[in-house]
């Protein structure tokens, strides 16, 4: 019987989202947590064959995901998190959406409840590009990662990586895998604890898991 | 409208399948057995399909109807001579597609369009049922479709899909039949039915028993018909169907055919003179006391109370280890943004509960200015919703994109 595939083909897809794919077993289950349009989502589905939920917060996003087949709902990280059981999923999501929940710990908290794993990726407030901004120009820093004014930006908790491996040590949450990108989503080959990757790190996404 | 068999599949045992504008009697061997109490033996169930069914029998869509529809979804109603009440949502090259499904749609139980209901003649009496018909339950509407898919020798639908009412009994098949149903719709609907919406359609049945027409409810051994009261009913509850943005927008307070107000009780304004038409017409087509059984229905239709209060309990199934795990179905949830009968958190603690047991769900408010009517209107973002899910799930089901 000849089926045909309704959903358009995977193209590129961010580099963080990418090595995000990498990481994922194929044939979990997976939540994606701000999952946009779900183009993450749509590629680990078909990538990866995971079982894959999106929670959403923006209506376009939810409908976008939903009309290509994911089943996404509407709902809010900072509140709906707590309905979800524990154990509920292999990996839960997290992409560029930590910064901008109301209370990022108790978010992170639910993340490595509900999955047995947890993937997050933040944007990095140490990179030596944010910190020339406000040093040498006193402004605050806007760059492609980071690309809104201050008074515009979803991005209400910046943090950097080392406040990010502090913040895990601190909840007792083991940092299983990360992954520095720099510039141009170059890898930095450096450990999410040094200085290096603190300076160099773009963005960071770390592999999680409670305990 | 086509013969729902193709020959390699053809099961003589299904005769009734043959003829889409099937009548059929179910429950001989089995009677359907109803919350109330009791049984009914022998019901008759009507029912239409739409398109074909395919060879391993996986391309089957229900289509449940709200309060006071029927099973004409997707063709001319043989009463009122308009198009179907959902041809916007079934048909060829809809989100329903009859070229890809086979669609099956029944008269609910206690309904007035052929189906077992109090206008039906009660085989044991030689007359009308009326009021001596067993009231009736959202449950016992499904179980009685579950004796047509039966019937139909249909083991698992691929979907179950319906609005409002139909909403509800969506949400039931998925309860009660978690394995029958590979993914479902339930659109504008909830889990129970709020206490304002008991209260409307306490107004609505009070206005039908008022009517001195109505006889205790023998009008039809009496040769009367309560058409004051069931009109009065349904201009109440047609209100709230709507929105107050939606009838300003389309009424305002323009004045009908006349250049001032009259200072009578005359139809003055557009929005009177549009309701009464509304109920006038209403009961052309329906049944005053299949109007009081089918709200009742839905008043009592509650999916915690047998679950222990626990809307999540509903949705939990027996594992094959013996242990409770989250329901199979594939949900999508849809509500409306304006609508006030079913609002939004109603839907919302629909998906709550799906959540708590990990079930596969997605939820979208529809934004619209349209009321809970939106599911019945031409709302795009909502069909456009509603197919990326069929689509979606039918493509992972294996179904193909025509059948043959």
């Amino acid at each position: 019987m000849a089926v045909t595939s309704l959903l358009p083909p995977v193209g590129t897809i961010r580099s963080d989202l990418e090595s995000i794919v990498d990481w994922v077993e194929p044939g979990s289950r997976v939540l994606d947590v701000g999952c946009g349009d779900g183009e993450l989502l749509h590629a680990l589905v078909h990538r990866k064959q995971v079982d894959g939920r999106g929670i959403e917060l923006s209506m376009d996003g939810v409908r976008a995901s939903v009309a290509r087949g994911l089943a996404v709902i509407q709902g809010d990280a900072d509140t709906d998190l707590k309905d979800y059981p524990s154990d509920g999923f292999d990996y839960v999501i997290l992409s560029q959406t930590l910064q901008a929940t109301r209370n990022p710990r108790t978010v992170l908290d639910h993340l490595v409840r509900i999955g047995r794993h947890a993937i997050v990726s933040v944007p990095n407030f140490g990179y030596w590009r944010v910190r020339a901004d406000l040093v040498f120009r006193g402004r605050m820093p806007v760059t492609d990662r980071l690309g809104h004014e201050w008074y515009e930006t979803p991005n209400i908790h910046f943090c950097t990586i080392a406040d990010m491996v502090d913040l895990c040590r601190d909840m007792g949450v083991t940092i299983e895998r990360s992954l520095i990108l720099g510039a141009d989503d170059r890898p930095v080959p450096a450990p999410a604890d040094s200085f290096r990757a603190n300076w160099l790190g773009v963005q960071s996404v770390f592999l999680l898991q409670r305990g | 409208m086509t013969v729902a068999f193709d020959a390699t599949s053809q099961d003589p045992s299904q005769a009734a399948v043959s003829d889409p504008a099937g009548t059929v009697r179910l429950g001989t061997d089995q009677p359907l057995e109803l919350d109330g109490g009791g049984a009914l033996t022998g019901f008759r169930l009507a029912y239409r399909t739409y398109g074909t069914l395919n060879a391993d029998r996986s391309n089957a869509v229900l289509v449940c109807h709200a309060l006071t529809g029927d099973q004409y979804v997707a063709e001319r109603h043989p009463v009122t001579g308009k198009p179907g009440w959902w041809d916007l949502m079934v048909g060829p090259g809809r989100p329903v597609d009859t070229d890809r499904f086979f669609v099956i749609c029944s008269n609910v139980i206690g309904g007035c369009m052929g189906s077992e209901g109090p206008k039906e003649i009660d085989a044991q009496t030689g007359a009308p049922w009326a009021l001596n018909f067993p009231v009736i339950t959202i449950a016992d509407m499904v179980r009685a479709q579950k004796a047509l898919i039966d019937h139909l020798g249909i083991d698992q639908l691929f979907c179950v899909i319906g609005g409002s009412m139909g909403g509800m009994q969506v949400l039931q098949w998925a309860v009660s039949y978690p394995d029958k149903v590979y993914c479902c719709l339930p659109i504008a609907t909830a889990a129970r039915h709020s206490a304002q919406n008991i209260a409307f359609h306490e107004v609505g049945r009070q206005a039908i028993m008022a009517d001195p027409d109505w006889r205790m409810g023998d009008y039809l051994n009496q040769g009367t018909r309560p058409t004051k009261g069931l009109s009065v009913a349904r201009m109440a509850a047609h209100i709230t169907y709507l929105s107050e943005p939606a009838l300003h927008r389309k009424f305002g307070r323009n004045l009908q055919d006349r250049k001032s107000i009259t200072f009578g009780f005359d139809a003055d304004f557009q929005v009177e003179s549009y309701l009464r038409y509304q109920g006038i017409s209403f009961v052309e087509r329906f049944d005053a006391n299949s109007y009081l059984y089918i709200t009742r229905a839905m008043d009592y239709f509650d999916l915690a109370v047998d679950h222990g209060g626990v809307l999540a309990n509903a949705f939990r199934v027996k594992g094959p280890d013996g242990r409770l795990t989250g329901t199979p179905v594939k949900f999508c949830v849809i509500s409306f943004s304006s609508d006030w009968l079913f609002p939004t958190g109603e839907s919302r603690a629909v998906v709550h509960a799906l959540n708590a047991v990990a079930a596969n769900v997605s939820f979208v408010e529809v934004e619209t200015d349209k009321g809970h009517d939106s599911f019945l209107l031409d709302v795009p973002e909502f069909y456009q919703v509603a197919r990326g899910f069929i689509e979606g799930n039918a493509a992972r089901r294996g179904i193909a994109a025509k059948v043959g």
